[in-house]
């Protein structure tokens, strides 16, 4: 009963087997295929086109920075014990040998001494966090500055915020575990937020740390948070995301050739998959090298946590560093209303202003394009100077929160500055509104001052350092066309136009929404008002001609000796005649 | 962010003063034109891939040669040498890959069109004719009851994920114990001693004379270190429950010229030749207190910079506090070590919602 398989169909397709063998390559590819009709997903996606710019690769350097924590967490969990039940150490590290401390707090240690290359894992883990909440807050810069928010990246735009949200809020759960005097005295502190929250704060606390504080609850349940339940969302999202990215497909700069309808680059298979695999290894190498020379987050030298005790100089991480600067130069603010305590104090600086910043990143986009009214895709950058009052508002949250941050470390300013605690945090408390202010007006102007330079540049051409004497004895500097393609990069934006709100609609009726309107009008002329357009073909073509004259008028003087290209820093002048030998 | 007023502003962008000129030429690169150069630029990604092979078997034999222990230039030897060697390892993996790609894979840009992100519009239609078709047949729009109960099933059946939440804490919810601290122990209790103050980490009880002006103790109840004494037990005091007890009861003692001391209302008793004590427990948001500025009394928090004058009843003279330190009354008891009269009069640490209905 044997079966003849020759004769045996290999495939459904409707053409019959070939004779041809295909290559082992083919023939995975075929098996895959006609499992996962892989040829139609890939047909687009394997020489999909990226275009190349140094600034695209912040967010990368994020994504792979969570790939290292996914990696070096996944190793550190299976030492580390995530309990807070009593223990006296007994390990390697001499210091504290006989003194009572949780597991989690001895795990760390055993990690630390006794599990070989466990200190690097810690290090390297610490390390990528920072550099993953660094990376994402960066590239958030990067993206607004150069106008990647717009339509259609905005919901793109809001799971970056998420994504930034979740980061931090990881960092913190993640620092928290070793349970050493530093994070838990962080740890503290927010029981302390959980108080404060009105009306159900005492509850919160109670449930969270299943007590009072601390508890024998709040470590195992970080440690949850930490491992499964954020990582999960943060996976999710950054999946999201990247999608998003592949279909919108990448922005890029505006320069010869390339469309708001095109995106010019070089293919994923096989540039893009050796550049960013590449970038992958390095983004790690340096992280390992981290590790193994930068010490981070010493728990041994912190001890485990004692709620009795404190160390000068307590920081949290950096990316902590801003609410808890807020929460060092708020006044004390606490009210008692109808028999209830109310510390706003606490709730301003930890409660209120990091979800209302939040609120306010995420919004930016939607806010961007009612002011605006621009509803048309962008897939060309722009430059920031080319948004002058957007640049601005962003360098202003900036110096908010370099403000903020600052004053995270004021004590360890007023250290190594040998400066009053006191009056920093008195200056503080006024910089924090004056800053931003200043900030946003000189950016703002800086870069209108730009874009002036650049229509310059556009009309009468670059400065070319060449002084040149008029026969009547007059200096001025000479000036050369820039090349078409820079002059085409240049002009490559579009024209803002102020938005105007309708009085009366056709009928003479009075336009609805006249308040609203009136403040977009408003804001519409904050941002647009006062910006240098570039120069219309009519300009650009009465300027030339101009520089034509101009240059007729110079061309008697070309080849003549001295008429400055010789002494251009380029030439060698030795052997120069001066027009006053002749 | 309606769409009524946007006639107003182009919808095109308008055509350039400066025409595009067009993708570049592409420029040959010396690997593309010169055998020489390709074979050297291929020898280079090699190299940095043995390198990187080296690197990995000598992360091996450190893992396995070195102990550690073992210390270089101060460094712990086995962390240095691993984390180096891996990192070089995946360095030289990195950097080949993008010599490669830089050097030798085809650098010819190409071009790719963008399609509108919104859908085409027949497809647009088709979908939307689905939807109402679905939405026409489950017949949801025309039967409001159903709806309505829906949403309001679908509204409460996440309930219990909240409610079982209330159970993260299995003990009491009650306020009540943020108010008592283990100075009170044996308040209301004539047959137990009153509770000693004792040095923190020695544990030994402190004599009202042994103190000199200017002196400032980090104190905890005795009870940690003696607990039958007051009635308590050993698993009173240990684990998790002596964490909880050091997080309310820490207790700063400082001695002071009687002179200086203001004393607040009522209060006027409460030292002892000086002595005052007062809770380490900030009223901000509760790190423990300690920096002592001797000549002023001023206590600094560490954490947030709130200062706390303890000459004049624990007042806030700088920083977000809100409320002075809660202050203990002291006595001392008939060795002449120094106890709590009573329990703190008020609770220690942050503020909470209902911490005002005690003082009303």
């Amino acid at each position: 009963m044997s079966v003849e398989t020759s004769q045996v169909a290999d495939t459904n397709s409707t053409t019959p087997a070939t004779a041809a063998k295909p290559s082992r390559v083919g023939m995975v590819a075929n098996w895959a295929d006609e499992r996962l009709a892989l040829g139609t997903a890939m047909k687009k996606q394997l020489r999909k086109v990226f275009p190349d710019h140094w600034s695209f690769m912040l967010g990368e350097i994020a994504l792979w920075s969570f790939v290292i924590l996914l990696l070096t967490g996944t190793l550190l969990t299976l030492w580390f014990d995530p309990s807070m039940g009593e223990t006296t150490y007994e390990g390697t590290y001499a210091p504290l040998r006989g003194v009572h401390m949780s597991q989690a707090f001895a795990s760390s240690l055993e990690i630390s001494f006794d599990v070989r290359g466990g200190l690097l894992l810690r290090q390297m883990h610490h390390w990528s966090a920072m550099i993953f909440i660094g990376a994402m807050m960066i590239h958030l810069l990067r993206v607004f500055f150069t106008g990647a928010h717009r339509k259609p990246r905005e919901l793109n735009w809001v799971v970056g915020c998420l994504l930034l949200l979740l980061g931090t809020i990881e960092g913190f759960t993640g620092y928290s575990l070793p349970d050493d005097l530093l994070s838990g005295t962080g740890v503290r502190a927010a029981d302390g937020f959980m108080k404060a929250t009105p009306v159900v704060g005492s509850y919160m606390s109670m449930a969270v740390f299943g007590g009072e504080f601390p508890g024998d609850s709040i470590i195992p349940r970080f440690y949850i948070v930490h491992v499964l339940l954020i990582p999960g969302i943060l996976l999710a999202l950054i999946g999201a995301h990247m999608l998003l990215l592949v279909f919108h497909k990448h922005t890029q700069w505006p320069g010869p050739g390339k469309t708001e309808q095109n995106v010019v680059g070089y293919p994923l298979l096989p540039v893009y998959m050796a550049k960013a695999g590449g970038f992958f290894f390095i983004v790690f190498g340096v992280t390992a090298l981290m590790g193994a020379l930068l010490s981070i987050n010493p728990v041994w030298k912190y001890g485990p946590y004692d709620p009795t005790k404190v160390t000068a100089g307590s920081q949290p991480d950096w990316y902590m560093g801003w609410p808890d600067g807020l929460l060092r130069i708020i006044p004390a603010w606490e009210t008692h209303l109808w028999g209830h305590t109310v510390s706003w104090n606490i709730m301003i600086p930890i409660l209120i202003m990091p979800p209302l910043m939040i609120t306010i990143l995420m919004l930016l986009p939607f806010v961007e394009q009612w002011i605006t009214g621009d509803k048309r895709e962008h897939h060309l950058l722009q430059r920031p100077r080319n948004a002058p009052t957007r640049t601005a508002f962003m360098v202003s949250l900036m110096t908010f929160y370099a403000c903020a941050w600052a004053a995270g470390g004021n004590d360890i300013i007023a250290i190594k500055l040998h400066l009053s605690i006191n009056q920093i945090t008195y200056f503080l408390r006024a910089a924090i509104f004056i800053l931003p202010l200043i900030a946003f007006i000189v950016t703002r102007r800086w870069c209108i001052s730009l874009q002036r330079h650049d229509r310059e540049k556009l009309l009468h051409g670059y400065e070319t350092g060449i002084i040149m004497r008029s026969p009547e004895g007059g200096y001025s500097e000479r000036h050369l066309p820039i090349s078409d393609t820079e002059a085409y990069k240049l002009t490559a934006r579009d024209r803002d136009q102020v938005y105007v709100p309708e009085e009366v609609d056709a009928d003479g009726v009075p336009a609805p929404n006249g308040r609203i309107n009136a403040l977009r009008a408003r804001l519409s002329k904050l941002m647009f008002a006062d910006n240098i357009q570039k120069p219309t073909r009519e300009e650009l073509e009465e300027a030339h001609h101009h520089v034509d004259e101009e240059h007729e008028l110079q061309a008697a003087m070309e080849g003549v000796p001295a008429d400055g290209h010789q002494f251009d820093g380029i030439h060698t002048v030795d052997e120069e005649r001066l027009r006053s030998d002749d | 962010m309606s769409d009524a007023h946007d006639n107003s502003l182009p919808a095109l962008p308008e055509e350039e003063p400066i025409p595009n000129p067009g993708l570049p030429e592409h420029q040959w690169r010396p690997t593309d034109v010169d055998p020489k150069a390709e074979k050297r630029a291929e020898r280079q990604v090699a190299s940095y891939f043995v390198g990187s092979m080296i690197c990995t078997v000598l992360f091996i034999v450190i893992y396995v040669a070195v102990d550690e222990d073992q210390t270089i230039a101060g460094f712990g030897a086995s962390n240095v040498g691993l984390g180096v060697t891996f990192g070089l390892a995946l360095l030289g993996m990195g950097v080949g890959l993008i010599h490669w790609a830089r050097k030798l894979m085809g650098d010819h840009e190409i071009v790719e069109m963008r399609h509108p992100a919104r859908s085409p519009e027949e497809d647009r239609e088709v979908t939307l004719k689905a939807l109402e078709t679905g939405t026409e047949e489950s017949g949801i729009l025309r039967r409001p009851l159903l709806r309505n109960t829906l949403l309001g099933g679908l509204g409460l059946v996440g309930l219990p994920a909240v409610v079982i939440l209330k159970d993260l804490n299995t003990g009491s919810y009650d306020v009540d114990q943020f108010y008592h601290t283990l100075w009170g122990a044996t308040d209301g209790d004539d047959k137990l001693p009153k509770m000693r103050i004792a040095r923190d980490s020695i544990g030994t009880p402190i004599l009202a004379s042994d103190l000199e002006i200017g002196d400032l103790v980090n104190c905890v109840p005795h009870a940690f270190y003696d607990p039958e004494r007051y009635g308590l037990t050993e698993a009173d005091v240990e684990g998790h429950k002596l964490q909880v007890e050091k997080s309310k009861a820490a207790l700063i003692l400082l001695r002071m010229e009687p002179d200086d001391i203001k004393p607040g209302k009522g209060r006027e008793n409460w030292d002892v030749n000086g002595i005052v004590a007062y809770s380490k427990i900030c009223t901000h948001v509760g790190c423990p207190i300690s920096l002592n500025e001797r000549t002023t009394h001023h206590l600094l928090c560490p954490c947030h910079q709130s200062t706390f004058d303890l000459a004049d009843a624990g007042r806030v003279v700088f920083g977000p506090a809100g409320r002075p330190l809660p202050q203990l009354q002291l006595d001392v008891d008939e060795e002449g070590y120094l106890v709590a009269a009573s329990d703190f009069v008020e609770p220690v640490g942050p503020s909470f919602w209902e911490r005002d209905y005690d003082e009303r």
